[in-house]
């Protein structure tokens, strides 16, 4: 039923089996899937596509499962939406949001790449899944694990939100909270994955995992239409997605599905963790690690990118940049997107913004370019980020009078004073 | 100039087990092609057709990674020790934490 031909070594291209290994053992490259292309493009067109389900699952051709979805058969699709007063307070004409904050079932992005992993997982016949995460990865797991009657292993840095904390929890995995920056949190999730041999989804499940992303790309070109847009700002941790939203465009070009992929390709990272960033702002290939990650962005405080060099090259490839957002830019671009689209980001998002909106200013992206933000998690998750910058409550008593006070001293009533005049 | 050099697990097939080993060199580059010569096809390994160390293998000396200081270049000292990680296999057969595994979440 799948495509999958088998895995091949990124830097060497040594082809290996469609089994459960993630690096070359000749020169210690990450490997990724190769499918039958050709099969693939006598089997796919735009009706085929758009005769599919509503989720990533109308992609399967391009993606490395073998029978029917047995978890996660929901997610995706998310809204393209078109932001028009986010793209009139940046100066936009054309601005899209690609919304995963909706994603199904735990309201990020990584739904996509762990439906993919946690399926791979069953195939191969793994007792448990597990991750490293900097919180979405681990509600995700922890969730579609439940879905599909897998113990799972859930390895966090101790200092998460406490929504990521609970988000995970409440579907009953194995939560080990680490002392220890995430990096630390991967570095031990290596050994532990190499002695219990469980399927760590973003380590030795990795190639399998990160095909998933590649349905945020096809999605954004599926709803525009059929076309590549001229930017896409996404954020970066690992340095994974913005490489799969990439090869997802360029595999739909080639499969003749898209006329062209004029797309520039940005990297939005945190100021306080961003080694991808500072490549692209220094012009040289070597990620230099952040040892000591420090930003309100959790699920970006990656200080060693595993997909670095290869987020670096894609933005080098495809003509983009990168850009970083400080903790205020990141509150202040969470609440712009928030009461001009009714979008609540987490803070990734917030990231996201604030970079794009940088991009404007310098002149990278024009006025009437089709430029697409990601927005990968849901501001539900990181609460504490925001909680302190926003207005509280006007408290009043159950009276008509209060209010009446209240309203003309407190609250903001767009059009006047709001009292209804033809009562 | 004696130096220790760590094996990564995958790579002590070609050392007949050896995790550590020590050995004579003034830099790096020199560390690697003496040891092609005690273990041959090791070079083949750890570097690029073009003589470059791949971009998938981490040098670290006493900690630092090569990278950082002066690539295959950087001298060595009697004492240092040179540790060879590949970058994202991860892994250690002997207990020893192993560093800088790049990261995805």
């Amino acid at each position: 039923m799948g495509y999958v031909k088998g895995l091949k070594c990124r830097e060497c291209a040594r082809p290996y089996p469609h089994k459960p290994l993630h690096v070359c053992e000749f020169c210690f490259g990450p490997l990724e899937v190769d499918y039958d292309y050709p099969a693939i493009g006598r089997a796919v067109d735009h009706r085929s596509i758009e005769s599919g389900p509503p989720n990533i699952w109308r992609y399967r051709a391009l993606l490395p499962v073998e029978g029917e979805p047995v978890v996660g058969r929901y997610c995706g699709f998310t809204p393209l939406v078109r932001a028009r007063n986010l793209g009139k307070a940046l100066g936009l004409t054309q601005l899209y949001v690609k919304n995963d904050t909706v994603n199904h079932p735990t309201l990020s992005f990584k739904d996509r790449v762990v439906a993919v992993a946690v399926i791979k997982a069953l195939e191969f016949g793994f007792p448990a899944v597990a991750c490293a995460s900097t919180g979405n990865l681990a509600n995700s797991v922890a969730a579609h694990a439940a879905e599909g009657g897998l113990t799972s292993f859930v390895f966090i840095p101790s200092d998460l939100e406490q929504g990521k904390v609970v988000g995970t929890s409440i579907y009953a995995p194995n939560v080990v909270a680490v002392d220890g920056t995430y990096d630390e949190v991967n570095r031990l999730c290596s050994e532990v994955a190499d002695k219990y041999g469980w399927a760590f989804v973003n380590i030795n499940i990795r190639p399998y995992y990160a095909e998933g992303s590649k349905t945020f790309g096809y999605e954004i070109a599926e709803q525009l239409g059929w076309r590549a847009p001229e930017h896409i700002i996404v954020p970066a941790a690992g340095g994974s997605l913005i490489t799969k939203v990439w090869k997802g465009l360029k595999e739909f070009y080639n499969l003749g599905l898209l006329p062209a992929v004029p797309t520039r390709m940005h990297v939005a990272q945190a100021a306080g963790c961003g080694p991808i960033v500072n490549s692209i702002k220094a012009g040289s290939e070597i990620i230099r690690p952040v040892k000591q990650p420090r930003t309100i962005a959790k699920s970006l405080a990656i200080g060693n990118p595993a997909d670095g060099y290869y987020a670096f090259k894609v933005v080098k490839d495809s003509g983009g940049s990168g850009e970083h957002a400080t903790d205020e830019e990141i509150v202040e671009a969470m609440r712009l997107l928030a009461v001009t689209e009714g979008i609540f980001a987490e803070t990734a998002g917030g990231v996201t913004v604030a970079a794009a909106k940088k991009l404007v200013q310098q002149g990278v992206i024009g006025r009437d370019e089709v430029t697409v933000i990601s927005v990968t998690g849901n501001g539900l998750k990181t609460q504490e980020a925001v909680a302190s910058a926003l207005r509280i409550p006007t408290h009043i008593k159950p009276t008509l009078t209060s209010f009446d006070a209240a309203l003309s001293q407190n609250l903001t009533v767009a059009g006047g004073s709001g009292v209804r005049r033809d009562a | 100039m004696s130096v220790l050099v760590r094996i990564p697990t995958p790579l002590r097939t070609m050392t007949k087990g050896q995790g550590e080993l020590k050995t004579e060199a003034a830099t790096i580059q020199e560390l690697i092609d003496r040891l092609d010569q005690d273990y041959t096809g090791i070079k083949a390994r750890l570097c690029e057709d073009d003589g470059n160390i791949r971009r998938f293998i981490n040098v670290y000396v006493n900690e630092e990674d090569i990278r950082f200081l002066q690539g295959q270049a950087t001298p060595l000292k009697a004492g240092d020790e040179v540790s060879i990680v590949p970058a994202i296999a991860g892994g250690s057969s002997d207990g020893r934490r192993v560093r800088a595994i790049a990261c995805g979440r």
